[in-house]
């Protein structure tokens, strides 16, 4: 078995249910209706979630992880940045051919979504959305403008924290997860009930990106650095026994 | 002691109400960044088997329908095999077995076209009967929801996952019912009386 075959299959790790939010967190009041209160069916993962399709190169156009020109080809209005990383997996492997997709408010905090009513305004050359292929080594980069701070109905007062909504496609669908990625020294993220859904200190500062001034380009644009962790996979010569075996 | 050298998982984040703007944009309105949206379809024309349509809702504790939720199906072939990294072997060329299902934005009705998947072995050799595996998301919802589409005209009571579930009469959330030649229907339920099984798996 080559190393990439070794990656592509095998069990999954389960999941920490612990690390990630629960499902009901009143503080966020919309999960109190969209909660299951039975529990989960849990057993270990089979074919169904260790396989996943294949998403290549030729799926990816040549803007498509610039949202600065991705729109209309004319610039987005807003703080230039480079958002980068790595996916890896819970072994600390680059995961290559990972899809990952983004979306996100303009500078001023407004998404263009039929939904959004907010007052800040659209920007006319700004769509808000990009994808990438991640590298061999697992690696992805995006040039965007850093989204504003936006209210939202939940509390009184309650302000979204500047952030990047990620979906990432790993290899098998077991896999598929949808996360957000705030940015360092943001005030509002520790006010926020979304991001309080999740109950491990340590696991929210893994979703907060540092300024990375290696990769910022001076006179151009800043730069953070946001990892991405899917779940293992485990690797045994003892794995494959039959019933009964 | 020696250390664990682990990375943990990302933790998760809802999709939020604006999830179509990154998954499904020219659903959405917001054309022109890619020429379609990814996973149109989970077939090709030519592929085989038997073409089925599902159509179905998604529905919270206080019995509302949700408009904004978003669900992802994946499934083997006819024969069983699945698209990608089977390690058994390659699937039917006109099944890629992936799609990206959006609730209707006025009715919240979704709808999947495709080819009623084989069965497929369980880790321990046994076969689990024709599903889809399905990947939920919405606003409210923290971590996405794994289920599963078993079909009533199909053996299920020797599908080694669905004899885990403890509560017998829980599998009935899990089996679309048939509706007509090749027609389904499958309510998933977030919570509360008739609860849709969801899975850790
Ligand atoms: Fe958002």
């Amino acid at each position: 078995m080559t190393l990439s075959n070794a990656i592509d299959s095998g069990p999954l790790f389960s999941r920490d249910r612990d690390w990630h939010p629960a499902a009901y967190t009143p503080g966020y009041k919309t999960s109190m209706t969209r909660a299951p209160f039975r529990p989960l069916v849990a057993l270990g993962s089979t074919l169904s979630e260790e396989t996943g399709p294949a998403f290549g190169q030729s799926m990816i156009g040549r803007l498509d992880n610039n949202l600065i020109l991705n729109f209309t080809g004319q610039p987005a209005v807003g703080e230039r940045i480079i958002m980068h990383g790595r996916v890896l997996d819970e072994q600390g492997r680059g995961v290559p051919n990972v899809l990952v997709e983004i979306w996100q408010a303009n500078a001023g905090g407004r998404y263009r979504h039929k939904k959004d009513g907010y007052l800040a305004p659209l920007d006319p050359n700004f769509g808000g959305c990009g994808r990438a292929l991640s590298g061999p080594d697992g690696s992805y980069e995006f040039l965007t403008v850093r989204p504003g701070a936006y209210p939202w109905p939940n509390h009184v007062n309650n302000w979204r924290p500047m952030h990047i909504h990620i979906s990432v496609f790993g290899s098998g669908f077991g896999q598929r997860l949808i996360t957000q990625m705030y940015f360092e020294g943001d005030p509002l993220i520790a006010r926020c009930p979304i991001v309080n859904t999740i109950g491990q200190q340590k696991a929210i500062e893994a979703l907060v990106a540092p300024l990375d001034m290696n990769r910022a380009i001076p006179m151009d644009c800043l730069a953070y650095k946001f990892d991405i962790v899917l779940r293992g996979r485990r690797q045994s010569v003892f794995e494959n026994r039959k019933e009964g075996m | 002691m020696q250390r664990l050298d682990y990375l943990k998982e990302s933790p998760s984040q809802t999709a939020g109400p604006y999830v179509h703007i990154g998954l499904t944009p020219n659903k959405l309105g917001n054309t022109g960044i890619y020429p379609q949206d990814l996973g149109e379809s989970p077939i090709q024309p030519g592929a085989q088997g038997e073409a089925i349509t599902i159509i179905g809702t998604v529905r919270d504790g206080a019995g509302m329908i949700l408009r904004d939720a978003l669900i992802e199906s994946w499934q083997a072939d006819a024969r069983g095999i699945y698209p990608g990294n089977d390690p058994r072997g390659a699937a039917d060329p006109n099944v890629s077995g992936w799609a990206r299902i959006i609730a209707n934005f006025d009715s919240g009705e979704w709808t999947l076209n495709t080819v009623k998947p084989g069965r497929v072995p369980f880790p321990d050799g046994r076969m689990m009967a024709p599903h889809i595996s399905l990947w939920l998301v919405a606003r409210g919802i923290n971590l996405g929801l794994q289920t599963r589409i078993y079909f009533e005209d199909e053996e299920n009571d020797s599908c080694p996952v669905l004899q885990r579930i403890e509560h017998r009469e829980r599998v009935q959330t899990l089996i679309a019912r048939k509706t007509g030649p090749g027609q389904y229907r499958f309510d998933i339920v977030l919570q509360g009386a008739g609860e849709t099984v969801f899975f850790d798996l």
